[in-house]
């Protein structure tokens, strides 16, 4: 075995490379060679390859990306401290606290391995909150599954489930939200997409880079092994002898347990104030945190791969600059300070390793075994990849499926008819009970958990004495993406919101997850552009930035992309979490009055009852109005902190009628209802137009309540009351809540179990 | 009053059960694992969580921290011992208590709101509880279905040894729907639910947790 090091790679210029096999394009090898003005070393070829992989470096995205850099970087909680292009977004909540969080997807380790795609997917996105410098607080996550009764959603759906359970809670971290959705689109590609939330003072901010000459880069965390690699192992069969390795293992696997001594350990060497820089290793491994640390710092840097730890001595440096083995961290540290950190590490039984150090080079320089085998501008690997502008346009179908509106569709009129319906729609798969899912997650560990699902947004207390928190909410209704991305990317937005601002929280800050198919497809790319567009102009609209993210593209089977799901979650702050609305109606709320905020128009379009009743998809998605959005938010904060509602539940996908029985089956009393004067019942009760929402009124608060709504000439109806143990619709129908939660409990077991 | 809270590799639910002997009026103190000394403390809260990653057997490593030694010496001598989940787990691995932890029945993991019925309020941390008073308070765990063998069972039931019992479904399988045990002295008490997560309506769902905390108060003044 011979090492290919720069000065190989200098003497002979016309040895030929695998760069195909890497994923790179001719071109894309060719400007690599422009920029070292020779042909790369196998390891610098490793590191371009993965580093201007899509995955890492958004090559198609990044033009449209740049975008959100057009809203204004201010919160309504307060400055944004670390934005787009960091770890994760922080934000300033009030009281010397911050708070940051990011969502990112695991969508295909995850097909192909349930079990570790999903866990890994929790693994990395807690890594970049700690990186931060925050403790993390929380996790959710939105997942996406083929039809409920499919076989491979038997095999994906248990697995990812557990995956994301068994990672999260041997953190001792709370997941507190997400989603589960069921499309045929993801049959073949489900998305798994993780969150974490992490709460930090504000001195504990630490940002990605690697600054000042003499400065220590040190590696900790578990020792580098042979996972991850995937593709990259063309070079090791290259590189290596015959009877040496062949294929390496795609997908990363997790040990929580090194995770959770990574956290503590972390956090400790923060309070310690012995960290200058500090980086998580995910996607592109070493590659991306040494190339992205030194292109942030202020010099270049110089690494030794031969003093990485290793769990198989049989790894090639091109393999250890690739591999994507979970729970490592780098750290740039002082050299009067490296002792201390070292022994924190040993107190957490967590291996530490100085690999290099800051340099005034200005060049990322790597040796493996005393040979030079790197030897680039940290930048051109980081951060210069190619950008395309890929071509895109409406679909020609587009017209058609708009056209093909779900208004048109036969109805339920009868009462029994009506009834039918709603029993249908609770116990089909995107609205049934979901706790077989939740139940797998620990929703009470570290004890903050004020509110979590099936309420509106989990909510986390920030702190025991204040009672300042924080809340957010996670959404996206593909259905409505495909038949509009640019409202459907609006409307995920608004309910995001909404969500927040129905359990009392003031919406401050935005982070998204958009899930796509190919870029390649025009089509596609369309609808990608369509909805960042929709983000932009609506984030502009309600006054919140976006503060990080990530982009999945290849998210499709076969020539069918998914669904467009741009995944939106919003952070929002309360001052103080005992005074948050839950969704429940509860034996104290006995006689309440329950009121509809907003307007129902006769949207039916991609519905949850056009999806279950018809299997149609088609029309226009409701429109979406976030003026009204923002002014039902004011109504719903204030309603809260002044104490005039004691329950309030968004009215989204399955309209009122699901809307009502949750809040039911939740607090375990029904209520009473009728359709306000002039409102269709079936409308009222299955229509999903935006911006609405159902609150409780105490009788003695109700005055108040309306004069406030009035005054702000907010639509509000009052729809009945909150009693007995029926879900009554007069002069339509009435179902015991037994039944109801029978029907709505039943579907997730009797398939899973 | 100390009530002392240990911190093992992989411990989850420390901050929270030194939070519960805080609301109780305890002054709760941080031990780890690795330091012998128990720092003058009256009684000890094993907490839950996947200490060492549950790798081996849960509890099967904790069993060996210096800590324990101690520990185990100790409860020998009477002082109140509480093991919450994977505490639980750790008191049987040590002895102290018979029986063991294995998985789940149906094989997943398990987070919910448990009703429980507490039938010795005799021990050093029930003593608040009414006879056979019914709570409610979360259950969550991997490995938490209590096996024994039938002697051994008999032996717990005829000495009144059961501390707790589940109501309504048996959630993991547990043999006779034991939730929590104690030893002959009644100082020393392994709790497979959750008691840390419920001392305050906020974010609990319920307060009925408190009394084992506060239970141990009382123990320890009157001793």
């Amino acid at each position: 075995m011979s090492t290919d090091t720069v000065s190989n790679a200098t003497s002979t210029p016309d040895v030929e490379q695998p760069w195909a096999e890497l994923g790179l394009k001719p071109d894309e090898y060719q400007r690599i060679r422009d920029i070292l003005d020779r042909r790369p070393t196998s390891c610098e070829l490793a590191m371009y390859s993965v580093m201007w992989s899509e995955h890492c470096s958004y090559k198609s995205s990044k033009v449209h990306l740049k975008r959100f850099g057009e809203i204004p970087q201010e919160t309504p909680a307060g400055k944004m401290l670390a934005g787009i292009g960091e770890n994760a977004g922080v934000i300033d909540i009030g009281e010397g606290y911050a708070v940051t969080f990011k969502v990112e997807s695991h969508n295909h380790p995850s097909y192909v391995e349930p079990y570790q795609g999903a866990a890994t997917g929790v693994g990395g996105i807690v890594r970049d909150i700690i990186a931060m410098g925050a403790r993390p607080v929380a996790v959710m996550d939105p997942l996406r599954f083929g039809p409920l009764d499919a076989p491979d959603t038997k095999r994906v759906l248990p697995g990812i489930v557990s995956g994301v359970g068994g990672y999260g809670n041997s953190l001792g971290l709370p997941n507190i939200g997400g989603e589960v959705v069921f499309d045929p689109t993801y049959l073949g590609n489900p998305l798994v997409n993780a969150l974490c939330i992490g709460v930090m003072r504000h001195e504990d901010l630490h940002l990605a880079n690697a600054t000042g000459v003499g400065n220590q880069m040190i590696l900790y965390g578990a020792k580098t092994g042979g996972d991850g690699i995937g593709g990259v192992s063309v070079l090791a069969s290259e590189t290596f002898a015959e009877g040496g390795p062949t294929k390496r293992p795609a997908v990363q696997v997790g040990d929580p347990f090194m995770e959770k001594l990574l956290i503590e350990c972390t956090l400790e060497l923060f309070a310690a104030n012995v960290v200058e820089g500090i980086q998580d290793l995910g996607g592109g491994g070493l590659s991306c945190a040494t190339s992205e640390l030194a292109s942030a710092g202020d010099g270049g840097m110089r690494v030794s791969l031969d003093k990485v730890p290793l769990r198989d001595a049989s790894l090639s440096p091109e393999e250890i600059l690739m591999s994507e083995s979970q729970e490592r961290m780098m750290a740039c540290v002082t050299p009067d300070n490296v002792e201390a950190f070292l022994k924190i590490c040993a107190k957490w039984d967590v291996q530490a390793d100085v690999i290099g150090e800051v340099t005034d080079t200005g060049r990322l320089e790597i040796d493996w075994h005393g040979e030079r085998v790197v030897d680039v501008l940290p930048k051109t690997v980081a951060h210069d990849g190619p950008v395309y502008n890929r071509p895109y346009a409406r679909p020609n179908w587009q017209d058609e499926l708009q056209a093909d509106g779900a208004e048109k569709l036969p109805r339920a009129t009868t009462g029994a008819e009506l009834r039918d319906t709603l029993l249908q729609l609770v116990a089909s798969p995107n609205l049934c009970d979901k706790s077989w899912v939740t139940d797998q997650y620990d929703r009470y560990v570290l004890g903050n958990s004020v509110l979590s699902q099936p309420e509106d947004s989990g909510m986390i207390r920030v702190d025991e004495t204040s009672g300042l928190g924080v809340a957010v909410s996670t959404d996206c209704n593909g259905r409505f993406a495909k038949l509009d991305p640019y409202i459907g990317a609006k409307l995920a937005l608004a309910e995001s919101y909404r969500n927040v601002a129905t359990t009392g929280a003031r919406p401050a800050a935005v982070t998204d997850c958009l899930n796509f198919g190919s870029p390649e497809d025009s089509g596609v790319m369309w609808q990608f552009t369509e909805a960042i567009r929709g983000l932009v102009d609506g984030c502009i609209e309600l006054g919140i930035p976006v503060t990080g993210g990530n982009v999945s593209f290849y998210n499709q089977t076969g020539e069918t992309p998914i669904l467009p799901t741009p995944v939106v979650g919003v952070l929002g702050v309360i001052d103080d979490v005992t005074r948050r609305t839950p969704i429940g109606f509860t034996p104290e709320m006995e006689g309440h009055q329950l009121y509809l905020l907003g307007e129902t128009e006769e949207e039916l379009s991609g519905s949850e009852w056009a999806n279950v009743v018809h299997g149609h998809l088609g029309g226009r998605p409701p429109a979406v109005d976030l003026a009204a959005e923002q002014q039902l938010a004011d109504i719903l904060i204030n309603a809260s902190r002044d104490g005039l509602i004691d329950a309030a539940h968004d009215v989204s996908d399955g309209g009122a009628a699901q809307a009502l029985v949750e809040s039911a089956l939740r607090g375990g009393v029904g209520a009473r209802v009728w359709a306000p004067d002039g409102l269709d019942p079936f409308l009222f009760l299955f229509a999903e137009s935006a911006g609405r929402a159902i609150v409780a009124v105490p009788r003695t608060e109700e005055v108040r309540f309306t004069d406030m709504c009035t005054a702000r000439r907010f639509p509000h109806a009052k729809i009945g009351v909150i009693t007995g143990d029926t879900l009554d619709v007069q002069d339509q129908f009435e179902i015991p809540l037994a039944e109801l939660r029978t029907a709505w409990t039943a579907t997730l077991p009797s398939v899973l179990n | 009053m100390k009530i002392g809270v240990v911190t093992f590799p992989g411990s989850l639910d420390d901050a929270d059960a030194r939070r519960a002997a805080a609301v109780a009026g305890a002054e709760a103190v941080a031990l780890w694992h690795g330091d012998a000394d128990l720092h003058g403390v009256d009684a000890v809260v094993l907490p839950g969580g996947f200490s060492y990653g549950d790798y081996l057997r849960a509890g099967a490593i904790s069993r060996f921290a210096p800590v324990m030694e101690t520990i185990i010496a100790k409860a020998g001598q009477g002082m109140p011992v509480l093991g919450i989940c994977n505490g639980f787990q750790v008191l049987c691995e040590s002895h102290l208590l018979p029986g063991a932890l294995i998985k789940n029945d149906r094989r997943k993991f398990i987070c919910k709101d448990q009703p429980l019925r507490i039938e010795n309020n005799r021990t050093a941390w029930t003593s608040d509880y009414d006879a056979n008073h019914e709570i409610t308070i979360v259950l969550k765990n991997q490995d938490g279905s209590f096996v024994a063998d039938e002697a051994t069972l008999d032996r717990l039931e005829g000495e009144g040894r059961v501390v707790a019992r589940y109501l309504d479904e048996n959630p993991n399988g547990s043999y006779r729907d034991i939730a929590g045990i104690t030893n002959e002295r009644g100082n020393v008490v392994g709790l497979m639910p959750h008691p840390e997560h419920c001392v305050e309506t906020l974010t609990g769902p319920s307060t009925d947790g408190l009394g084992f905390f506060t239970s141990v108060l009382k123990a320890v003044v009157a001793s």
